[in-house]
């Protein structure tokens, strides 16, 4: 217990908290490196999700694909870009956008796919167009999971972007690996714990904003005092007859 | 007036759904088409609006090649209606009647107000506007689907088993309101259903079908019942079995009708 008092004294030492290099900086850094990394991640990954779940076409190379990318290390991903276009942040960038890359994709993908095969034919023979289908009834209905897809890319991001130290990329990594370095424990444990609230601060709100994109009528309903009933008279014997569902 | 001309529809798989069908159906009537599942009838339904692309063959709506028309336009043009509502849930009842229209450039405050003149077509009470879907029993949700198809004013309406899926009682209901307004407004009706009882109750004319979309009998439902053209046909309308034989018998001197196994129907009227 003792380590976790040290760690949080470290975190609110004015002396690491400001100035360049202090924690403000650094928790800067790795926000910038989630943030960035999803927004270039999601250029990428969601239109093409869309319109693999919108075709159905390139599913299956895209489940391999996305699968192949979870299992690459990012540690060594990171390594290899920044001995290819040398040290700074370009690198793990990079390793981040790929590592964010599957999430997107599959929930980009698994949201359109999750729609009502019934609602988009109904939608088609209405006659919308196919970017119709798309973006007035694909994309709203699947929307719940495709954030969900940014949500899981931002956790995984905001978590690995520690590794960026090791591309002299800063973030806080930097005073993890000095605090183990120097056996400054309150140091190491402080930043862990500052990457903890981000990690939870972040879930917290990627939470509720999945749930407030949930499109209202999907939620809404199937509460019995809400359902009204036909307004047309009908033939009434013994029982009244409800119309069922 | 819309026309099937030696339309065949294979599918990628092989099977042939419908085989060199010719088929005419009048305008301003209902149509039904009726066979058990894979008779090809929904397949030959959404040929008329694209939904399923022919494979040979030529189809006219009022002599006019619908293969020369944007698929998206024809679909705009012509009312569907399917059984499972096939609402967007994520719309409010006001706002899926208003599709096409919208779709189609019409004003939103425009189509909303005659949006709820639909709703009063089609039986709707005014206050469910404002609902969605999912807050509506079955039977309110396929009324909303009529009033959808209704909505740009068609001329063709075509309806993929559309009282399939609700209750018996709601059934009998939704089809009585249809009669009711196709009375009023006389549209091109196709209609869809495996239902026999059901096609002899909305068709003006029936169109039976066997598998592969083979037509084994069109004509009015009194003309089917009077003269089944084969064995198929008979069985099908249960004609052999006795349920469409009826008899008259005298009680307390009035004629009353029974059926095979002399259950009362109903009383003669003279």
């Amino acid at each position: 217990m003792d380590l976790f008092l040290d760690g949080f004294a470290w975190i609110f030492d004015p002396a690491h908290l400001n100035g360049p290099g202090g924690v403000w900086v650094r928790i800067a850094e790795q926000l910038s490196y989630t943030f960035g990394a999803v927004a270039i991640a999601a250029v990428i990954a969601i239109p093409l999700g869309l319109w693999i779940g919108h075709t159905g076409r390139g599913r299956d190379v895209a489940v391999l694909t996305s699968g192949g990318l979870r299992a690459l290390p990012s540690l060594g991903l990171l390594i290899i870009f920044a001995l290819a276009i040398g040290i700074g942040f370009k690198a793990p960038l990079l390793a981040f956008v790929i590592l964010a890359i599957p999430s997107l994709l599959s929930g980009a993908y698994a949201g359109v796919e999750a729609v009502d095969k019934r609602t988009v034919d109904a939608a088609r023979a209405q006659g919308m167009t196919e970017w119709q289908v798309l973006t007035k009834v694909e994309l709203p209905l699947g929307l719940p999971l495709l954030i969900g897809g940014i949500r899981s890319g931002v956790l995984q991001v905001v978590a690995t972007a520690t590794l960026a130290y090791f591309a002299s990329g800063g973030a806080l990594g930097v005073f993890i690996n000095d605090g183990l370095k120097t056996r400054n424990y309150a140091e190491l444990i402080g930043a862990s714990l500052i990457v903890t609230v981000l990690a939870l601060v972040l879930e917290g709100i990627f939470a509720l904003l999945q749930r407030l994109f949930v499109p209202r009528g999907v939620t809404a309903g199937r509460v019995s005092e809400v359902r009204s009933r036909s307004v047309r008279p009908r033939a009434v014997v013994g029982n009244p007859i409800q119309e069922g569902k | 007036m819309i026309e099937f001309r030696t339309v065949t529809k294979q599918f990628p798989d092989g099977t042939i759904a419908v085989d060199a069908l010719d088929l005419v159906i009048p305008a301003r009537q209902t149509t039904v088409l009726v066979g058990s599942s894979g008779s090809g009838k929904t397949t030959i339904l959404r040929m008329i609006n694209r939904m399923v692309e022919k494979t040979s063959g030529a189809i006219e709506i009022d002599g006019e090649d619908i293969y020369g028309l944007n698929p998206v336009k024809l679909r705009r043009s012509i009312g569907y209606v399917m059984q499972n509502s096939g609402l967007l849930p994520h719309r409010k009842v006001i706002d899926n009647v208003t599709t096409v229209p919208v779709l189609n450039g019409v004003k939103k405050a425009e189509a909303r107000a005659a949006a709820l003149t639909l709703l009063d077509t089609v039986g709707l009470d005014r206050s469910l506007a404002e609902r969605y879907p999912s807050q509506l029993s079955g039977g309110q949700q396929q009324r909303v689907g009529v009033a959808r198809g209704l909505a740009a004013d068609p001329n063709i309406l075509l309806m993929d088993e559309p009282f399939g899926a609700v209750d018996p009682i709601v059934r009998a209901e939704l089809q009585q309101e249809l009669v009711r307004i196709q009375r009023d407004l006389g549209k091109t009706i196709v209609f869809v259903t495996h239902d026999i009882d059901e096609a002899f109750l909305l068709g003006d004319q029936v169109v039976l079908l066997e598998k592969g979309g083979r037509v084994a009998q069109a004509g009015t439902p009194a003309e089917i019942l009077s003269k089944p053209a084969n064995d198929f046909v008979a069985s099908f309308i249960g004609a052999d079995r006795g349920r469409r034989a009826l008899r008259v018998e005298v009680v307390h001197g009035r004629n009353v009708v029974v059926d095979e196994d002399g259950r009362p129907t109903g009383v003669l009227q003279s």
